[in-house]
């Protein structure tokens, strides 16, 4: 280090060639692979219980295919998927942005607003969903008249609001506060996955808490974030047919209960609905697949590439040593 | 503000975590366009000094200045009045921090890493803002590395882009913190030459450090802090060649 002190403007010493020191070698490994005999025997036998079940299942009485190939695409089943599928989007939609602000708040130097964000986690994360969906329903039986005036002391109006909000918005608030819960709870653990040192770093070049926030701290955590929420937007699918609770049964459960009710055929329109979920579900995986990949794309970059030191202190017609890259990300 | 206005003063501050004391009323003071270098064994209390410069730790006795404005709190009277966020925010923009963990922002290039700041806090244009962080880039020898995320540099090329964000502020006060501590023997060189080319464009810079050799060649004054208090301070030849404090004597012969 001292002769690069003493010269002053000289960075990394320049590579040392390797190629001329001779190296020798010894010889490439070739062994016997270790063989897995219980593994294939076990593949075997399950494969055969399998097709011992489907075919049993093709034949027995009970699951009337008949019946699941006549309502499979009926309008009313196709219409009751696209419901399913209209309040998972929505409820998730809502549920995140809620969540995200929620998150956001806890984390805040604030302690109001660490404190509601508490509450509200407390009330909405320890209760179940369902008791939460029926208490929505009855909502317009709680809440009949809106009183203007001073509470407890003077009242100047009473605003009889005999109001009947759609039930499909009834289901899309109950699950969208619901899951707004859960995703507080990943987007924090996300927000806290960010170093607290780049927080810091942002405390000291004079930006503020928000902006330290949105231009930070948020971005990063969102390869934390993304995969529990591909499972949220899974369990959300399933939990739609809880609606039913309010009680709205316009969606894919409910219609087909409310179809088997009138053929007597219980089991084949269960296997109906079935059918549409794991439908769902597998586009969905297919789609967190996807996202995950695009986010480990991210950190590939962690892979150090080092790039060719700049030597001499000022850089002059060096820059184009490097892989030419745009300014922006 | 005149020229006697010492950039940093600082006037018996202590500071405690809890029930242990790791500042004990110490009162130093750093000149325009000075390099003071702090040095002493873990535990010190030097880098919480070095944060309290700037804020980034409250302190609770005594009173911290920086070109002659009080740290964190407003003086009515004898009353003192904490600064609401924004006013601090205000005070630590002018002042550049770099810390022994870089602490770049993982998902930013280089570039964009020294553009934040001017264009979120200053509110730069984003020309101007990349034009000076391109400059800012050649000047720490990082020209072809602006597109660069920080995991595909190495710890220097990492501290000198922290070097360059810090700049781009425009500070009238650099702090390191222990800025090469955290990297490769052969790494450190390359640190220490950018800091060495900023000191001889009359930054006044504190410098928290292990690196002896640069203490001595660019500091212009160096103190030895132990257990919360200033032991020695004076010019750096005379305290590492002529330390007159028996713990400063020990310390020096097992780092030197």
């Amino acid at each position: 280090m001292a002769d690069a002190q003493s010269t002053g403007g000289g960075r990394t010493p320049p590579p040392v060639d390797t190629s001329a020191i001779p190296i020798e070698r010894a010889d490439v490994i070739k062994a016997v692979r270790l063989r897995h005999p219980w593994r294939n025997t076990f593949a075997v036998v399950l494969i055969l219980l399998v097709l011992l079940f489907i075919l049993d299942a093709a034949q027995r009485q009970a699951f009337q295919w008949d019946i699941v190939g006549k309502y499979l695409f009926d309008t009313r089943v196709t219409q009751a998927a696209f419901i399913t599928l209209a309040l998972t989007v929505l409820s998730m939609l809502f549920g995140i942005i809620l969540g995200l602000i929620l998150a956001v708040m806890r984390l805040s130097p604030n302690p109001v607003l660490k404190w509601i964000a508490w509450a509200f986690l407390w009330v909405f994360r320890g209760t179940p969903v369902y008791v939460q969906l029926v208490f929505w329903g009855l909502v317009t039986l709680i809440y009949k008249t809106l009183i203007i005036g001073i509470p407890f002391v003077h009242t100047w109006a009473v605003i009889d609001i005999s109001w009947a909000p759609p039930l499909f918005l009834l289901a899309v608030i109950g699950l969208s506060l619901n899951e707004s819960a859960y995703m507080a709870e990943i987007v924090r653990a996300g927000l806290l996955s960010v170093d607290p040192g780049q927080e810091e770093a942002c405390t000291a070049l004079g930006m503020s808490w928000g902006q330290t926030m949105r231009r930070v701290v948020i971005p990063q955590a969102m390869r934390v974030i993304i995969p529990p929420t591909g499972n949220e937007v899974i369990s959300m699918l399933k939990t739609t047919s809880l609606v039913v609770a309010i009680p709205y049964t316009m969606d894919l459960f409910g219609r087909t209960r409310d179809i088997s009710a009138t053929i007597f055929a219980p089991i084949p329109l269960l296997i109906v609905a079935s059918i549409w979920y794991l439908f769902f579900t597998s586009v969905l995986m297919v789609g967190q697949y996807f996202v995950e990949k695009r986010f480990a794309r991210g950190s590939d970059r962690s892979r150090p590439v080092l790039g060719p030191t700049v030597v001499g202190s000022g850089g002059e017609g060096v820059a184009g040593v490097g892989i030419d890259v745009g300014g922006k990300g | 503000m005149t020229e006697q206005t010492p950039m940093v003063e600082a006037v018996m501050v202590s500071k405690s975590f809890g029930s242990n004391e790791v500042l004990k009323s110490i009162s130093l003071r750093v000149d325009r366009g000075q390099v003071m270098c702090v040095i002493g064994p873990s535990g010190s209390g030097k880098s919480t000094f070095l944060r309290c410069i700037n804020h980034l730790e409250r302190i609770d006795a005594g009173r911290l200045y920086v070109d002659g404005e009080l740290m964190g709190y407003r003086q009515r009277g004898d009353r003192l009045y904490e600064l609401k966020p924004s006013e601090a925010s205000r005070q630590r923009r002018d002042i550049g921090m770099v810390f022994q963990h870089f602490n770049l922002f993982g998902h930013m290039t280089a570039l964009e890493n020294v553009m934040e700041a001017p264009i979120r806090v200053k509110g730069a244009s984003r020309k101007d803002a990349e034009a000076r962080g391109r400059d800012l880039l050649a000047r720490v020898g990082l020209a072809a590395q602006s597109g660069h995320y920080p995991a595909q540099l190495s710890g220097g090329q990492q501290q000198r882009v922290a070097i360059a964000r810090a700049l781009a502020m425009d500070p009238k006060l650099m702090l390191f913190d222990e800025p090469t501590s955290a990297l490769d023997p052969e790494l450190v060189g390359e640190v220490l030459d950018v800091m060495r080319e900023l000191a001889q464009t009359g930054m006044t810079m504190v410098v928290v450090t292990h690196e002896m050799g640069f203490a001595r060649e660019v500091g212009d004054a160096l103190v030895f802090m132990d257990g919360g208090v200033v032991v020695e301070a004076g010019d750096p030849h005379e305290v590492l060649g002529n330390p007159q404090h028996q713990r400063t004597k020990a310390f020096l012969s097992k780092v030197l």
